[in-house]
């Protein structure tokens, strides 16, 4: 991938919290024009990476670089041209939309106070009600909106709809890919329920123990992988190291292979692996050798 | 105008649903010649997927020879698709098929045994209709 079409290029990146390293040895080049979905479970580092992309947090180690620049060096020609919404996407609660939008506008290089305003009515979200008075889902699509007006390149989102019901969900999922599919922004959002990823993104990064453990297009990562069943084996499983999960039964054994679809041996059968089951393998593996991390990193405030 | 629904716990990729509802549509004639498909944003909208989805979709089809795209207008059924029959065959293949489900349903088949019945017979007629 050249500069050009690389939104978040990252090399040997890591940050440490006194002791404790909240993300190590990330080395990450995502594609612009995708929704980029960061997977991974609570403490395994999605904040930490998020923050280090919209220049909020500075590297201990490595180099991080967004849309061909640094984030803590060249912040406003950076951060002009992304959106950055963070957990629990929290507004002066006792401002009104009116005034945030107005606050909005004074605060940044671009904003498109006008397109804000046409999305908020079109969702029916009063301009003069205080932001603490809406619905949890009203203030989601209010953030989202002052996100969108800034017509950011890249859009960095973190677990944007956790404090969710399913139909503001939805409702936020609507705006949010009806903004990709009108300005081609890039999307990279952090999520740890997997089941609704997959109509909506196309790039993977999954994080766990503070790496990186597996990062790709999807549709390409699901034709790599896939189940192999068979009769019963112990031995000799790591071939060509492309199991990544193996498990047995009294008679058949299950092994999650990365190898591309190679021809099957005698006797087994070969299964096309879902999204979710692959996320959650991948999740089930154990910390690599020599990581030596506590379990409980503790999750960066927002 | 036509709508895209969406079963996440089917298993069959987003892309491939969208695909199979337009081939759908065109055979039993819900989608007739000349009929626009959701813009992209449209279908987006409703169903909150991602827009690359729906371009992978509609390029399919346009290979299929089921659609084409006019840049900035839209993307229409093709005039003479060349999957679509008439409502008279669809309506007397399906009494012929219902008939036969009765008799089926009478001989003691359940569901299961009705689909595998099917499956084998519809893959042994297309393997003769090759040879």
């Amino acid at each position: 991938m050249t500069a050009s079409d690389c939104v978040l290029r990252t090399d040997g990146l890591g940050k440490r919290y006194r002791r404790t390293w909240a993300l190590r040895d990330c080395t990450l080049a995502l594609p612009t024009g995708r929704v980029i979905a960061l997977v991974g479970p609570n403490g395994a580092g999605k904040s930490t990476l998020l923050r280090l992309t919209v220049g909020l947090l500075a590297p201990t180690t490595g180099t991080v670089e967004v849309l061909g620049e640094s984030p803590t060096t060249n912040t406003p020609q950076v951060l002009s041209r992304v959106g950055f919404l963070a957990q629990d996407h929290p507004l002066y609660r006792h401002f009104t939309v009116a005034d945030l939008l107005r606050f909005g506008r004074s605060c940044n290089l671009r904003f498109d106070q006008g397109l804000a305003e046409r999305r908020l009515s079109q969702l029916g979200i009063p301009l003069d009600r205080k932001a603490g008075a809406l619905s949890g889902g009203q203030q989601s699509q209010v953030a989202l909106a002052l996100a969108l007006a800034k017509r950011p390149d890249l859009l960095v989102l973190d677990e944007p709809m956790a404090s969710l019901d399913p139909v503001a969900r939805l409702e936020f999922l609507q705006v949010l890919m009806g903004a990709v599919a009108a300005d081609g922004i890039t999307v990279l959002f952090s999520s740890h329920v997997v089941p609704e990823l997959e109509r909506v993104c196309d790039h993977l990064v999954l994080l766990n123990h503070s790496r990186v453990t597996l990062a790709g297009d999807i549709e390409t990562l699901l034709t790599e992988h896939r189940l192999l069943v068979g009769p019963r084996t112990t031995t000799d499983l790591d071939r060509a190291g492309t199991v990544v999960e193996a498990t047995h039964s009294d008679r058949q054994t299950t092994l999650l292979v990365r190898d591309g679809g190679a021809p099957t041996a005698p006797h087994w059968q070969a299964h096309p692996i879902g999204l979710e089951d692959l996320v959650l393998a991948y999740l089930r593996r154990p910390a690599p050798h020599g990581a030596a991390l506590p379990v409980d990193v503790a999750e960066v405030p927002a | 105008m036509f709508v895209f629904r969406l079963d996440s716990h089917s298993g069959v990729p987003p892309y491939l649903q969208l695909v199979q509802q337009v081939r759908q549509a065109v055979l039993l004639g819900f989608l007739r010649p000349g009929d626009r498909l959701p813009l992209i944003r449209e279908a987006v909208e409703t169903l909150a997927i991602n827009p690359n989805t729906v371009a992978k979709a509609y390029r399919q089809l346009e290979q299929e020879g089921l659609v084409n795209g006019r840049p900035g207008q839209g993307t229409f059924v093709n005039e003479t698709p060349a999957a679509a029959m008439s409502s008279a065959t669809y309506t007397s293949l399906r009494r012929g098929l219902e008939t036969w489900l009765r008799r089926a349903y009478a001989a003691g088949l359940d569901e299961q045994a009705v689909n595998a019945l099917f499956t084998a017979v519809a893959h042994q007629t297309k393997d003769e209709n090759v040879a």
